[in-house]
């Protein structure tokens, strides 16, 4: 019997996930889960021992956005599908709404994504996630279970509805943003125009077999991307695929790749990934004291600085910050 | 007063769904079913068959004979047909994914018994799109599955006139939810789409196709407002005749009949006083014949214990004796039509057709079913009403007799303690039709059998018509499994929208409602994150309207529900709870099949160090059963008379807290 409140042993459990055991990563996701304030301590524990080149520049973070019904959860079986055969390991966390009223959320995405396996291909693993409303976009456990995901897989997919906060959130944890549109939704488009949407690494048209619509929408999003560049210098290429008839699929994983090369080429891998806690860190501050909080703390710029010069636990960083305010707060 | 006819009028086919064990056994139940009056059969296929997999496949364990007659082969079809003159019989087979295979099967059999193709009578179900609403044994994805029902179609027109193809359904619909007049555009929408589509094949001649409308017939329910009912049946003679001329130009008023036949609400029935189903079927039954213009041409009744398990050979004698009574003793049959002039009756029957044919235009801004099935439209629509529907149970404002309402009965003795209530199929069934399976496989011609596969793949491939090349592969002595493993490679295999991502909620919960989210709320925060279950179907029952409405509810309530959908093998459900990190797993089983895949599951919770993690059980799950799964460990088990869906919540959280090692909450919820 899971007896409450036993905890793990967080160094051993941190060697297991690197060591790829399933078991212990699915206890390590609910040990990431867990708020009570021992579990929090296990958890930093935890994350502190993980390997540190594999959370720095090994693996591939990438997030999947996109408006509901173009398609995520297929298109991530298609991609699924050609890493196995690529013989790369997959873990993924797959974040659906939450109820606001009941706090509930039905999580149905495991279903897509697993519809071709019958259990005898067990290599891809798959967490769901709720929004769990209270932030706003995606709740505060996804970018830590993201790295536990990464110290045991090749490849680790962030899947998400949405256009708006959450894909902005998708994009500060990924290393990769794909963004994933339907033919004939004008949306997309309208927001890359207006600045709505942050520019992703790299945009999709799913549905390609639907024909002309499909075509149109593609040489638009391309018109559109000619005037806009991603501020690090990457070209974003837009793509048409198939997650049905299974077309495009290849190349996508192809250009997925494509944007990790070209990130570790100029050498910014391993920067983008502790940008990622900064902006954990400050998100959750954010969310904590508000503006007047950050401006507390020195002002968001001196946080990212400092932060990203530091490498200490998140969850400790964390906490060092918000003691730090607390007690700044009570003497003033 | 209306002046009766001098002649009756001739009697509807009176058929019992049937079938279990083995075709033998099957056999022996059909031809005592035929002494006893039954003027037409109606076969029922068990999981395996219909999901066109071999009765050895792993996940037909467990499900081998259990709600329908296994039949992997011609071998089988013809023990099943054993001195049965097809050129007599008229046979309702409920077959969808697999339908051409089984026709093809039967008219092999008609072939070797020396029956002319023209001499067949009967009707293959072949709705295969109701099946990724309610129901759930589709394989393909919907483009191959139309191509399929469009090859029955054209084939039996030429070549089977007598045969109905296909009988659209708007009974699952009823079942998955659907109210009467979502039954009627849905299944009119489904009509048309089919009809479209054999059109658009060009297998048929422009001139021959008010044949193709005319062969096309319907299924249906009827539920317990059988006044309601009746209007429905009247409003699709209505629809059907309009759509039949206006879209389809069929000038022929005979040809534009809507001919239908039914079986009454099997899922309406109670577990609680079963007795009472007697009542429930026979008022049901009403609704289908009392209007002479709207009246069935074949009627099944269920028995009145299917909510208990397997209905026994007594039980389905009770059933069609109903109908011999009402047709034979009753007057019924010598009247014209009964509500002809009722004004009360033509505002019923108008309010449902305005309804539906908005309802049809709802799904044509869709872009028609098969868009609006695939963007979730639908199931969408009949999740929320049946979300409505048992809410309305749970509050009592909808009254279900001995469920909801005047509860204290004496105790039956039509229900015994022990087994004898209900049949059981026999556990060697499964091995036995599995070792005759393979001497079947021995004992064929392989090189046969290897080019009729071949040439199915082509046809498949080239589009031409599906049927010859299944014949030949039937008299070759392919298996059902082979056989669809073929059109899988070809069409690939149908993967489920989400489903059930509806946003429906319950705006003013009642207190009851309230305390449980406050509780499922206070556990989460005493074991630190919040309660998550997983929610999934074993083996290949289809039937998910129960998990999903649990599924709803349980989020409703403020869980994380991490629903995995049907067909799952105990494996992938072990897989699923250990990578969920859920705290419970709720399983739906209504095939019988509960004893073998709980086993199997708990030995894959084991595998992977899930042993402590607490399963509950729902399902038409016999009492003795239901004990010896809880001795097994299951935590709880949960029949068709625990209607309360409240209880079931409060009952997870107090499960969860337990096995967690914390008290339960000491008063009642609910």
């Amino acid at each position: 019997m899971t007896v409450r409140g036993t905890l793990p042993d967080p160094e051993a459990l941190a060697a297991a996930v690197a060591a790829r055991d399933r078991a212990a990563l699915a206890r390590s996701l609910n040990l990431l889960d867990d708020r009570r304030p021992q579990a929090r301590r296990c958890a930093a524990h935890f994350l502190a021992t993980l390997p540190s080149e594999k959370l720095d520049v090994e693996g591939h973070l990438i997030g999947i956005t996109g408006p509901p019904g173009a398609g995520k959860s297929s298109l991530t079986s298609a991609l699924i599908g050609v890493w196995q055969q690529r013989g790369l390991s997959v873990g993924i966390l797959a974040v659906d709404p939450s109820s606001p009223l009941s706090g509930g959320a039905l999580l149905g995405d495991r279903l897509r994504m697993l519809a071709h396996d019958h259990g005898s291909n067990g290599s891809v693993f798959i967490r769901s996630l709720a929004c769990r409303g209270e932030f706003g976009g995606l709740s505060a456990e996804v970018w830590p279970m993201s790295l536990a995901m990464l110290a045991a897989f090749d490849i680790v997919l962030i899947e998400t509805v949405g256009v708006g906060q959450k894909e902005i959130d998708i994009s500060k944890m990924s290393d990769t943003t794909c963004f994933v549109a339907q033919p004939a939704s004008g949306d997309s488009i309208q927001f890359l125009k207006a600045g709505i949407m942050e520019v992703p690494h790299i945009l999709v048209v799913n549905k390609e077999d639907m024909g002309a619509a499909a075509r149109k929408t593609l040489t638009e999003l391309r018109f559109t991307l000619k005037k806009q560049m991603d501020p690090a210098g990457w070209q974003v290429p837009a793509l048409a695929v198939s997650a049905v008839k299974g077309t495009g699929i290849e190349k996508l994983a192809d250009t997925l790749d494509g944007h990790r090369q070209w990130l570790v080429e100029h050498d910014l891998l391993d920067t983008r990934r502790k940008q990622f806690q900064a902006e954990w860190i400050v998100k959750r501050l954010r969310e904590e004291f508000g503006r007047f909080g950050i401006e507390k703390l020195g002002g968001e710029q001196h946080l990212f600085q400092v932060l990203t010069q530091r490498s200490g636990s998140p969850f400790d960083e964390y906490d060092a910050l918000r003691d730090g305010f607390l007690t700044h707060w009570q003497e003033s | 007063m209306q002046p009766h006819t001098n002649k009756r009028d001739k009697p509807w086919l009176m058929r019992t769904y049937s079938g279990h064990t083995s075709a033998k056994a099957s056999n022996a139940l059909y031809r005592s079913n035929l002494t006893k009056g039954q003027t037409g059969l109606s076969v029922a296929f068990d999981l395996p068959t219909q999901t066109g997999y071999d009765s050895d496949h792993i996940l037909a364990r467990g499900e081998v004979g259990k709600v329908g007659v296994p039949i992997c082969h011609i071998g089988d079809m013809e023990t099943l047909f054993d001195q049965i003159p097809l050129g007599k019989m008229n046979t309702s087979m409920t077959i969808n994914a697999t339908a051409a295979w089984l026709l093809a099967l039967y008219v092999a059999v008609a072939e070797r018994q020396g029956v002319a193709h023209s001499q067949l009578q009967g009707t293959t179900q072949n709705d295969i799109l109701k099946e990724y609403l309610s129901r759930g044994t589709y394989i393909f994805p919907p483009e191959p599955s139309v191509r399929l029902i469009t090859d029955v179609i054209s084939y039996t027109v030429q070549q089977i006139p007598k045969w109905n193809p296909t009988n659209i359904c708007s009974y699952h619909l009823q079942e998955a939810g659907a109210t009467p007049m979502q039954e009627l555009a849905y299944a009119l929408s489904t009509a048309i789409t089919i009809l479209d589509a054999v059109r658009d094949s060009g297998q048929i001649s422009a001139d021959a196709f008010a044949d193709v409308v005319g062969r096309i017939s319907f299924f249906v329910n009827a539920g317990i407002r059988f006044i309601e009912e009746c209007c429905k049946m009247r409003a699709f003679v209505q629809l059907w005749d309009k759509i039949a001329q206006e879209r389809y130009g069929v000038d022929d008023p005979k040809m534009r009949r809507f001919r239908y036949g039914i079986q009454v609400n099997s899922l309406g029935l109670t577990e609680s006083q079963p007795e009472n189903n007697v009542q429930r079927i026979i008022l049901e039954m009403l609704a289908v014949t009392l209007s002479k213009d709207a009246r069935a041409r074949a009627i099944q009744l269920p028995a009145w214990n299917e909510a208990l398990g397997l209905p026994r050979p007594w039980d389905q004698q009770w059933a069609l004796r109903m109908q011999q009574v009402l047709a034979f003793e009753t007057d019924l049959l010598e009247y014209d039509d009964i509500f002809g002039g009722s004004p009360v009756i033509a505002a019923k029957v108008q309010e449902l057709v305005e309804g539906a044919e908005e309802e049809l235009e709802r799904v044509r801004e869709n872009g028609g079913m098969i868009q609006a099935i695939e963007n979730g439209y639908v199931k969408r629509q009949l999740v929320t009403s049946h979300t409505q529907r048992m809410r309305a149970i749970e509050r009592g404002e909808l009254k279900i007799v001995g469920l909801n309402c005047f509860r204290e009965t004496e105790p039956s003795p039509l229900v015994g303690e022990g087994e004898g209530s209900i049949m059981k199929v026999d556990p060697r069934a499964e091995r036995e039709q599995i070792e005759s399976l393979k001497a079947f496989r021995e004992q064929r011609n392989a090189a046969e059998v290897e080019a009729a596969l071949a040439h199915l793949a082509e046809v498949a491939k080239s589009g031409e018509n599906i049927m010859p090349a299944s014949i030949r592969c039937a008299h070759a002595g392919v298996t059902t499994g082979e056989w669809s493993q073929v059109l899988r490679e070809v069409f690939g295999e149908y993967r489920p929208p989400t489903g059930i991502d509806i946003t429906s909620h319950d705006a003013t919960p009642s207190a009851t409602v309230q305390e449980i989210r406050d509780r499922v709320h206070r556990t989460g925060e005493e074991l630190g994150r919040p309660l998550r279950i997983l929610v999934g179907k074993p083996g290949l029952d289809g039937h998910s309207n129960g998990a999903e409405q649990i599924a709803v509810k349980a989020r409703d309530v403020g869980f994380e529900i991490v629903y995995e959908g049907i067909r799952l093998t105990p494996r992938q459900i072990a897989k699923g709870a250990l990578e969920e990190g859920v705290h419970l797993i709720g399983l739906s089983v209504l095939s019988g099949s509960h004893m073998e895949l709980v086993e199997d599951i708990f030995k894959e919770l084991a595998e992977v160090g899930l042993a402590d993690i607490p399963v509950i059980v729902g399902g038409i799950i016999p009492v003795e059963d239901a004990r010896t799964l809880r001795n097994q460990g299951v935590a709880a088990v949960y029949t068709p008379k625990d209607s309360d869906m409240n209880t079931i919540m409060a009952d997870i959280v107090d499960i969860i807290r337990q096995s967690n090692g914390l008290k339960p909450f000491e008063q009642k919820a609910a």
